[in-house]
């Protein structure tokens, strides 16, 4: 019959475009596309004990001290912000008593015994600008990276920064623990509040 | 002669747009599995600092906001120019932060609760003095794992030189 071979109306997509648009300008505005990155710290628990914590000689200990004003002392002397990683450095790496046989620091006296001893201690002021903490953050846990960078290039000729999380995990593991990272944060001064 | 001349159709032919729907339901995916939705309207400024050793945050559902920083300026008439803290939607005080993050702590099953992160978005102008208190409070709460938010720097050059 006739009727039967009518074909069916194609349906009209004219409007299809408009709501997609409709849905794509949605999503753009209630949508945001930054990562969120930053540096990760760990807080130590508040411990109720009155005990005293165990003693660390004073040359294991590299003191930051940031003022309100931003500006750093640095084991009692004045620093530039630019010369802060290569000191945290030299301080780690330092080597005093000869067990780290893959530092290649100078083996100062005065300086730290080895890197696993070697505690960075940093007390800032109330009034100290949070991107000046952040920023002597960045340089302190830079200087354990940059450590970690050149023991990975001996040890394994490979870059660290440049390793995969999962893959090699376990050498990760191996480069963390040769320098551990030690930043011990005390209650901030209120000098210059 | 019997030439019968074809009249020639003036107007263009439609260009065909069946497939559009197609570019912009591509484009409408591409913005629904990059982006993330907004969390909150923000009622400080916030300007990060800068870092060069940054690491990104893993699992976004783990990570809650705490925001510091001056009031914007629509807010400024109402709540002044001092830093406050941002919690969500609102501001709030010191002592809003521990109920705060314990409320969030519920929202997680038992096994993510470990996990969770605390994330300070602060200005950089903020004085540490506010950032300590917050700090402080996080202990008290138990929330030990922060992560101080930044903008990742071209190079440590760029960050010697800037002004904070």
């Amino acid at each position: 019959m006739a009727r039967n071979k009518r074909a069916i109306p194609e349906i009209n997509a004219g409007s299809m475009a408009d709501i997609a648009f409709l849905l794509l300008i949605f999503y753009l505005v209630t949508t945001t596309m930054d990562t969120d990155k930053g540096i990760n710290r760990k807080l130590p628990p508040i411990d109720e004990l009155t005990e005293e914590p165990p003693p660390i000689k004073e040359r294991n200990i590299f003191t930051v001290l940031v003022n309100s004003n931003d500006q750093l002392l640095v084991e009692d002397e004045y620093l530039e912000i630019s010369e802060l990683r290569a000191k945290a450095m030299e301080f780690i790496d330092n080597n005093g008593d000869g067990s780290c046989t893959y530092c290649n620091g100078y083996g100062v006296s005065t300086s730290s015994v080895n890197p696993v001893k070697a505690v960075i201690s940093l007390q800032n002021d109330r009034g100290t600008s949070y991107g000046m903490y952040v920023k002597v953050q960045n340089e302190l846990v830079a200087a354990y990276e940059d450590l970690r960078e050149i023991y990975a290039e001996n040890e394994y000729g490979r870059s660290y920064r440049s390793m995969d999380p999962e893959e090699d995990k376990e050498i990760i593991k191996a480069i963390k623990n040769a320098y551990q990272q030690k930043i011990s944060e005390a209650e901030p001064l209120n000098i210059g509040g | 002669m019997a030439v019968i001349k074809k009249k020639k159709n003036k107007e263009l032919p439609a260009v065909n747009t069946s497939a559009l729907p197609d570019i912009v339901f591509m484009l409408l995916f591409f913005f629904m599995v990059a982006t993330v939705m907004r969390e909150v309207d923000l009622k400080v400024s916030v300007n990060k600092p800068q870092a060069t050793e940054i690491q990104k945050l893993e699992r976004k559902s783990l990570v809650t906001y705490i925001y510091a920083g001056s009031p914007r300026q629509k807010y400024q008439d109402k709540f002044g120019k001092t830093p406050r803290i941002q919690l969500n939607d609102a501001f709030a005080s010191l002592d809003d932060v521990q109920p705060f993050v314990i409320q969030e702590r519920e929202t997680k099953t038992e096994e993510e609760r470990p996990m969770m992160t605390m994330s300070i978005k602060a200005d950089k102008t903020v004085k540490m003095g506010l950032i300590s208190d917050i700090k402080l409070e996080l202990r008290k709460a138990q929330a030990y794992k922060i992560n101080y938010s930044s903008n990742p720097a071209k190079d440590a050059q760029a960050l010697y030189t800037s002004g904070y």
